[in-house]
């Protein structure tokens, strides 16, 4: 049984990418709000807002701009991991002889790809509006490690909300404040700019020193401790999120 | 097909209890089902079918008992009884965004068969389907899903089948197509357990049927066996062999919470039964 993990994942996989596919407007939508984010920070706002850096405010935002796609992206994981449970397809897969795994891992890498195509969009069109980098392919690599990383780590957070929902509005609503998190970081202003209690927070929350890791990659500039801080909250939310997403499938399986 | 195989139960249960929260659903259930032969688990609404068969399917834990499907006990060997069965649920499992084609394929890859297209294309074309394979399921007819949905179940050719209200909400033409289904499977060798509410479903399908009622099986036999516990009908009344229908109504009758046999009919039929004794 166990030998056919990676066949039935794969199956699995294509049976809920051809879902994206079949209606690419998920992926649309995921890229709209930060396309829209972009627009109006880079146009609008940009111009009232210091950051103390001679980047150009498109470049200096962008790394929060991604996280925040991803955040919403992964709202639609929960979303379609809710919807099969709550058909009958998810138990016709429980009672075939196929890994059990196979199921939740399907719906991690569909996640995966998803947010990967969105990321690819919103870059593209923030090197339309005048995003540059000279970074290394070492330096991209990097940045799509940490970006890989953090997609993985909010995915189970979205599989937690997907097996727990007891409605459509609930699998999403999860989402939220992750979508938000970001404005209280140094995603679009500089934290030094905020009062004393928020400042305090938004350096010690997790989206700062993603931000500032990938800011630093883009810039060619020394990522220094913050890369650490920044890779050590991934791999907490990973290990955490994952161990109770496993649990809370185990339970809801036997 | 050998003698040893048709000697041993395809299915035996024992003693199955299952309670959800204060509600005891099975009170120690005891059947078994003869391999190649057609089972029908009759019972009101609520009156545990689909938990015995979600129990029997390894989906579901029974909390005491012990059930065993083609000879593999369904707590310590569930991945043996998924190898050994199919279940097609009360409720189409179908994904709507796949086509049929596409949702036969899938099975089809999950199970590792070595041809799938030659098994999508034999079934759509068994169950009527081959010229809606490349639509949609989301744009079927319930009947059309019920088919597509049946047809997922036999990819692989499990020795067992679990039917959870197969024909219910399809036409009568429907229906008898799945019947025949049905004792297809049988007359292949394949043994089938279906629940059912339409009394005359059993009646036409089944080689054993068994009346699950108030957490227990109350009677089980053949249709003739059945028929027998109601004495034939009296010289007063017209000549009339009891339907199953009026041996059903009769056997739960006795205050049972059941919602869907009308208290007026059942009534009557233990009224027929008292003034015949
Ligand atoms: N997961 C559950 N949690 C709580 N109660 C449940 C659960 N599953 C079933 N029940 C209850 O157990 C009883 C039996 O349900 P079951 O679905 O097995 O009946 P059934 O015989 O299949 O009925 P029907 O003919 O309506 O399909 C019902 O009262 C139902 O409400
Ligand atoms: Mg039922």
């Amino acid at each position: 049984m166990t030998t056919h993990v990676l066949g039935d994942t794969g199956v699995l996989t294509g049976r809920s990418l051809r879902h994206i596919l079949r209606s690419p407007d998920t992926i649309i939508t995921t890229a709209v709000t930060p396309i829209a984010l972009m627009l109006l920070f880079v146009y609008v706002l940009g111009g009232a807002i210091t950051t103390g850096s001679d980047e150009s405010y498109v470049n200096y935002m962008l790394p929060g701009i991604l996280l925040i796609t991803i955040a919403s992206g992964i709202a639609y994981t929960s979303f379609r991991l809710f919807l099969d449970l709550q058909g009958g397809i998810f138990e016709r897969f429980q009672s075939m002889p196929i890994a059990r795994s196979s199921v939740l891992w399907a719906h991690v890498f569909t996640s995966l790809v998803a947010n990967v195509v969105s990321v690819a969009i919103v870059t593209g069109v923030a090197l339309i509006m005048g995003f540059r980098t000279g970074a290394s392919v070492a330096a991209w690599l990097a940045v799509a490690a940490i970006l890989i990383l953090f997609t993985l780590a909010l995915t189970w957070v979205a599989v937690i909300a997907g097996l727990t929902a007891k409605t459509i509005d609930g699998a999403s609503a999860f989402s939220y404040p992750l979508i938000f998190l970001p404005f209280i970081s140094s995603a679009f202003v500089p934290t030094s700019s905020m009062p004393g209690p928020v400042a305090w927070f938004a350096e010690n929350q997790p989206v700062t020193s993603i931000v500032n890791t990938i800011r630093a990659l883009f810039a060619e500039e020394p990522v220094g401790v913050e890369i650490w801080v920044a890779l050590a909250w991934l791999v907490a939310v990973f290990v955490a999120a994952y161990a109770v997403a496993i649990a809370m499938y185990r339970r809801k399986i036997s | 097909m050998t003698a040893d195989k048709a000697l041993q139960p395809s299915i035996r249960v024992r003693g199955i209890r299952k309670s959800f929260q204060n509600l005891d659903v099975l009170r120690g259930v005891d059947f078994d089902v003869r391999a190649g032969s057609i089972f029908a688990l009759l019972g009101s609404n609520g009156a545990g079918k689909t938990t015995l068969v979600r129990i029997l399917s390894t989906l579901l834990k029974a909390d005491a008992g012990t059930a065993t499907v083609n000879g593999f006990d369904v707590a310590a060997r569930p991945g043996d009884v998924r190898e050994s069965i199919s279940l097609t649920g009360q409720f189409a499992a179908v994904d709507d965004v796949l086509t049929g084609r596409e949702n036969l394929l899938l099975v089809a890859r999950l199970r590792h068969l070595k041809n799938p297209d030659e098994v999508a294309d034999g079934l759509l074309a068994c169950f009527s389907l081959s010229e809606a394979g490349n639509r949609k399921a989301a744009t079927y007819s319930g009947g059309m899903r019920r088919r597509l949905d049946i047809a997922m179940s036999l990819i692989g050719n499990p020795p067992i089948v679990f039917l959870d209200e197969p024909t219910t909400g399809l036409d009568p033409a429907a229906r008898v197509e799945v019947w025949q289904t049905v004792r297809q499977l049988a007359s292949g060798g394949t043994t089938v357990l279906l629940t059912t509410q339409y009394l005359d479903e059993a009646e036409h399908l089944a080689d054993r049927i068994a009346i699950l009622h108030k957490g227990t099986i109350i009677q089980n036999g053949t249709l003739a066996e059945l028929k027998q516990l109601l004495p034939p009908a009296t010289v007063e009344l017209v000549e009339k062999e009891p339907s199953l229908e009026d041996v059903f109504l009769a056997l739960v009758a006795d205050g049972g919470e059941t919602d869907t046999a009308g208290d007026d009919r059942s009534d009557s039929a233990v009224r027929v039964r008292k003034e015949s004794r």
